[in-house]
């Protein structure tokens, strides 16, 4: 007799980027005032400016947790966050270096293990890389190539020293400090991200891409990133992520924020692999990200691509303001939950100029115990004449413990504007598992057959080498999963 | 090559084979039939151990090893190949690929060299072209969006790129017009061999004359009732079931 | 009406209703429908006076009578001599609440308030702590009647703005099949505020279609709710048609209870001038092998305002569920505006769950496709939109309330 299996003992996974690096740290003690910030805008020689808008966001947060406003409308449930017990700094002893062969070598082993190697024979042709380790960057790799074509890349604390005024241009412009709970404490605290600017007319000859490793217990990280492209600009940028095993939970509050003018173009693209907490639900990383974008030019198009395997928690809503007439966004995502992971994500489209166009593809699965939501607002605004918009989330259920909700809000204030919007869900059925294995495919083999099928019109979004990162890491997620 | 003797097996409560014996040496063709409800399609999914039919006692020997041992995709390997009689469709996942996936499994496990995706592509044209289907089809989600015709073609394509020791054909007949029905034969007889077996089974007697049977059983409240050469069909055809299940009973 | 529990019931509510207030757009299910004009107003309780009007007058404001059963409540007041509560077929009774509670009030002890929850809905527990009276609908085991019952619940404003709280119970007995039309419509001018609240019980195997047709003058605010619970193999059509007020809110609440049981949804709403109108619906799969199709389309004009919400619910263990839900808009000027929220909330794995929202206009095509023929751009309009609000109306099984819903709404929209 064979053993039957079935998806519902789809239940555990592995997590391959666990391990912990030890490099010595500099960690500030928990706890967050105006001396924190302080702290943290001092150890960047940041100009007045800047500290004095940290302080601003950090007193609207001060001011909204007191009147405990953390936004509770996710599908999402965890204890009550102390933002005193966070630590806000940590980084490796070792500052900025002038060649990122005097990088610690321990650091340079980390990001090699994680399939991203720094060091000038190894690197990945055709993408260039800024490393951030906690709370700050510990190096970009192409940074003068891409000078002598004016595209300026590098760390965000960088960028602040080099280039002042174009970070006091857009900082805020897209996500202001006041914008959420989870922005304005960002704002006040964010130690390092990246920026991008891409000058009129140039297409950035390689993929820009940022990797994000968490390290240090009991820390936030709080990045921040700023691309803007300017007219006629083109930009991929890629974004990676994972955090060791450790068994509290751990708070990531990113804000992005992209600027594309007239006919600039830019192709956002995340693989967000934070680590997901134990099989048990124990530890991982809640991811509270506020990621948006302005087509503020005619004829502009942002597009993101997101693939969430990872966090305990994920609370994100990559969003498009869709003001230049003839601007376009775009959404693709897939989303899974496994085991105890819950994450609630979408997006927002706004129209505001005329013949706006979006297209939202949405795609979650949910496996164990895992908890997935869809929550997208498509708003057209008054003066959009003709836009268009073209929605689309359907979930896939592994098991029957997990969930799957799907939240999507139209506001349409504009008579010629078309707005479609479709949902189904669905569940691999035992019949396909027997199909397939019949066919001498192994069980494991058929439900990340099924998945990537199921994630295809998604996943063909992604530049090549990430698209196959993807795939293995969504097969990787489930595994162990069955049987 | 397979020999199964006293097969009991049920499907959630309702005991549906009681006592079967059958057994099918390399080359022949059988034809199993019988009216609806008497273990069919049960015997085609214990041969190919669908999770939710269990075998509660009795023997299912292939080439000598107890296939009770072994999971699905362990048999499908091993060379057993059940044409379904409602196949699945799997959005997503092209029918090439999908086909691609199934060969190499069996090639790896028979420590064949992969077929790469050139070799393998050339491959499923020449044998969509034997079973008449459209080259457009390999490239469609596996199933998906098929008529019930194209579905039955797909499955014997598929049975004719993976060469099994041991085809069974579930139904492969219902609801296929005249036409279909000679090609879906055609692609059946192409594959008979001296090395491979065929179980072929149907509730009508009408594909037995495009695949010409050794054997034909007729099974009836769980158990073969009667076993004789390919005029037993005919015979079936006229008279009906009744005369052999009331014995049964 | 004085037994106990009732009693209990009533202070109950009035309580919660003081300690909830009207909602405010910051509760997630009002967040695109501001009551606060409504919540300013002081609403006096209408009387069930009604010298002035004639059974012409009421056969004008809704349609040629049914052959048998018309029931008219004047501002939520039973009118005796408007109706003619001629004997139903097969022992089906209607009774007025009033009499219902004092004749047999442990008849309606659980039933009545038993299923709009009056705990979490503020215009629940004012319509409970308030209500005149209503009727009581009861069709026994086995019993099918062709003719439909028919409810009209008449608005007659008084010099100041007036109020009424009908309440409506319904229990299907198993086996049983009939139509019940809830017909609200207005008589004389005036500021008004209807407050409805429906509740029905299918038992086993019955099937009951109900049909809320509202056409009440622009200056009413129509808040209505209907609540129903679904025993095993019992079916439920529900229509929502909602033609007037100046704010209608209408919720329609299914949970299906019983392996077999089915939902229909089907709305129809019109936006015309500054109206407001908000459709939420809830459909609640509690066990398995239950089954749901919704389908709700929307018209606005002017600068109207439509809003769709629609909730549906597949509890863990609810497995085998198939729910389908779609919602149509149709913006007919460039003042309308339409707010959509389909939500999906599965907990279960074996299910077949979708829905679907478009926001378009008419096809311009097709539009002057008509006028090639020769028909005046404005009628060929009334006909596209009327032919667009078909699909929910015809589902409509009474030809005579198919027609006459199907005329309304060509009138209306010839109209603007």
């Amino acid at each position: 007799m064979a053993e039957s299996h079935s998806p519902e003992s789809l239940a555990e996974r592995e997590y391959e980027y666990g391990f912990t690096t030890d490099v010595e740290q500099e960690t500030l003690p928990p706890g967050l005032d105006e001396s924190t910030v302080r702290f943290i805008s001092a150890q960047k020689d940041e100009p007045e400016w800047l500290l004095e808008w940290r302080l601003k966001a950090l007193r609207r947060f001060l001011e909204l947790e007191e009147r405990e406003t953390e936004p509770t409308w996710a599908m999402v449930h965890y204890p009550k966050i102390d933002y005193q017990a966070i630590s806000y700094w940590a980084a490796p002893k070792q500052q900025l270096v002038e060649s990122l062969d005097d990088v610690d070598p321990e650091l340079l082993s980390t990001y090699e293990k994680l399939g991203i190697p720094l060091e000038e024979q190894k690197r990945l042709a055709g993408v260039a890389v800024d490393a951030v380790f906690d709370s700050v960057s510990v190096g970009t790799t192409f940074k003068a190539e891409l000078e002598k074509q004016g595209i300026l890349f590098c760390s965000f604390s960088d960028a602040v020293q080099r280039w002042p005024d174009l970070i006091r241009q857009y900082l805020g412009s897209v996500v202001p400090y006041s914008d959420n709970f989870f922005a304005c404490l960002n704002s006040a605290v964010f130690s390092d991200g990246s920026f991008a600017y891409i000058p009129k007319g140039v297409r950035c000859p390689m993929e820009l891409s940022t990797y994000f490793r968490i390290n240090a217990a009991n820390t936030g990280q709080f990045e921040r990133t700023l691309l803007v492209a300017d007219e006629g600009a083109y930009v991929s940028y890629l974004e990676g992520c994972t955090a060791p095993m450790r068994d509290e939970n751990q708070l990531h509050a990113a804000v992005v924020e992209l600027v594309a003018l007239d006919d600039a173009e830019i192709k956002y693209s995340t693989v967000q692999n934070w680590y997901p907490g134990d099989k048990d639900g124990k530890g991982g990383i809640y991811n509270f990200v506020t990621k948006r974008g302005a087509c503020r030019g005619k004829r502009s198009k942002i597009s993101w691509t997101q693939v969430e395997t990872g966090s305990a928690i994920t609370w994100k809503y990559p969003s498009c303001i869709l003001q230049g007439d003839d601007s376009v966004g775009e959404f693709y995502s897939v989303a899974l939950t496994a085991n105890h992971q819950q994450a609630d994500t979408g997006t927002k489209m706004i129209h505001l100029g005329k013949n706006t166009k979006s297209t939202i593809l949405s795609k979650g699965i949910s496996a164990g115990f895992g908890q997935n939501t869809y929550r997208g607002l498509v708003r057209v605004q008054p003066k959009a004449e003709g836009a268009r918009n073209y929605s689309q989330c359907d979930s896939l259920l592994l098991g029957d413990r997990c969930g799957a909700h799907t939240f999507p809000y139209l506001e349409v204030k504009n008579s010629s504007a078309t707005v479609e919007h479709e949902a189904t869900t669905s569940k691999i059925g035992e019949d396909q598992l027997f199909y397939c294995r019949q066919r001498g495919i192994s069980e494991e083999d058929a439900v990340s057959m099924i998945v990537n099928g199921f994630c295809k019109e998604v996943l063909r979004e992604l530049p090549m080498e990430f698209a196959v990162e993807a795939q293995k890491l969504l097969g990787v997620s489930l595994e162990g999963a069955v049987g | 090559m397979l020999k199964i003797e006293k097969l009991h097996a049920r499907a959630g409560d309702a005991e549906i084979l009681k006592g079967l014996d059958l057994e099918v040496r390399p080359g022949e063709v059988h034809a199993v039939m019988g009216p609806n409800g008497s273990g069919k399609s049960t015997l085609a999914n214990v041969l190919a151990g669908r999770p939710s039919v269990e075998v509660t006692a009795g023997k299912v020997l292939f080439e000598g090893r107890d296939l009770t041992e072994l999971e699905p995709e362990e048999r499908a390997r091993e060379g057993i190949f059940l044409a379904f009689q409602y196949p699945v469709e799997i959005p997503g996942v092209s029918n090439l690929y999908f086909l691609k996936a199934a060969l190499n499994s069996r090639r790896k496990h028979l420590g064949q060299e992969e077929l790469d995706a050139m070799d393998f592509l050339t491959l499923a044209k020449e044998k969509a072209k034997l079973v008449e289907m459209d080259e457009a089809l390999l490239n469609r989600a596996v199933n998906e969006g098929f008529s019930g015709g194209e579905k039955k073609r797909n499955e014997v394509l598929q049975m004719t790129v993976l060469e099994p020791k041991l085809a069974i054909l579930d139904e492969t007949d219902s609801g296929l017009d005249i036409d279909a029905l000679r090609v879906v034969a055609r692609g059946v007889n192409a594959l008979r061999a001296p090395d491979r077996a065929m179980l072929v089974i149907t509730h009508y007697q009408r594909l037995l004359d495009y695949i010409v049977p050794d054997v034909v059983h007729v099974l009836a409240g769980g158990r073969i009732v009667r076993s004789g050469g390919k005029e037993l069909a005919q015979e079936l055809e006229e008279k009906g079931y009744g005369w052999l299940t009331e014995d049964a009973a | 009406m004085s037994a106990a529990w009732l009693q209990e019931l009533r202070r109950e509510a009035a309580a919660r209703f003081e300690e909830l207030g009207y909602p405010t757009t910051r509760l997630e299910d009002w967040r695109y429908t501001n009551v606060g004009a409504l919540a300013k107003t002081d609403w006096v309780s209408g009387e069930g006076r009604h010298d002035d009007v004639t059974p012409a007058d009421l056969e004008h404001l809704t349609f040629p009578v049914f052959a048998c059963s018309l029931f008219v409540f004047v501002n939520g007041h039973f009118a005796g001599d408007l109706s003619s509560p001629r004997a139903l077929a097969g022992g089906v009774e209607v009774t007025t609440l009033s009499d219902a509670l004092r004749d047999d009030p442990e008849g309606l002890r659980g039933r009545l308030g038993g299923l709009a929850d009056s705990k979490r809905r503020a215009f629940a527990a004012q319509n409970l702590a308030c209500f005149e009276d209503g009727a009581v609908v009861r069709i026994p085991a086995g019993v099918e009647i062709e003719q439909p019952i028919h409810l009209v619940f008449l608005s007659k404003p008084g010099a100041a703005p007036t109020d009424s709280h009908p309440r409506v119970l319904v229990v299907a007995e198993s086996g049983s099949r009939a139509t019940l039309i809830e017909d609200y419509v207005t008589f004389g001018e005036g500021e008004f505020f209807t407050n409805a609240v429906t509740e029905i019980f299918l038992e086993p195997n019955a099937d009951l279609e109900h049909v809320r047709f509202q056409r009440e003058s622009a200056r009413g605010y129509h808040v209505s709710s209907l609540h129903v619970r679904q025993e095993r193999d019992s079916r439920l059509a529900a229509h929502s048609i909602s033609l007037g007020a100046t704010l209608a809110r209408n919720d329609v609440e299914a949970t299906l209870v019983g392996e077999g049981a089915h939902a229909d949804l089907y709305g129809l709403f019109l936006g015309t001038g500054r109206r407001l109108v908000d459709n939420h619906t809830t459909l609640d799969h509690a066990v398995p092998h239950t089954t749901s199709q919704e389908l709700y389309k929307g018209i606005l004009g002017g600068r109207s305002r439509g809003i769709f919400h629609g909730r549906v619910i597949v509890r863990p263990d609810a497995q085998k569920t198939d729910a389908r839900q779609s919602s149509k808009n149709l913006l007919l000027s460039s003042g309308a505006e339409i707010d959509t929220k389909p939500q999906l909330e599965i907990h279960a794995d074996d299910v077949k769950c979708s829905h679907g929202s478009t926001i378009g206009q008419l096809d311009e095509d097709a539009l002057f496709y008509l006028r090639s023929r020769g028909i005046e751009e404005e009628q060929a309009r009334a006909l596209l939109t009327r032919a667009f609000a078909s699909e929910v109306t015809d589902a409509i099984r009474s030809d005579v309330l198919r027609q006459r819903v199907q005329d309304q709404l060509l009138e209306i929209l010839e109209s603007e």
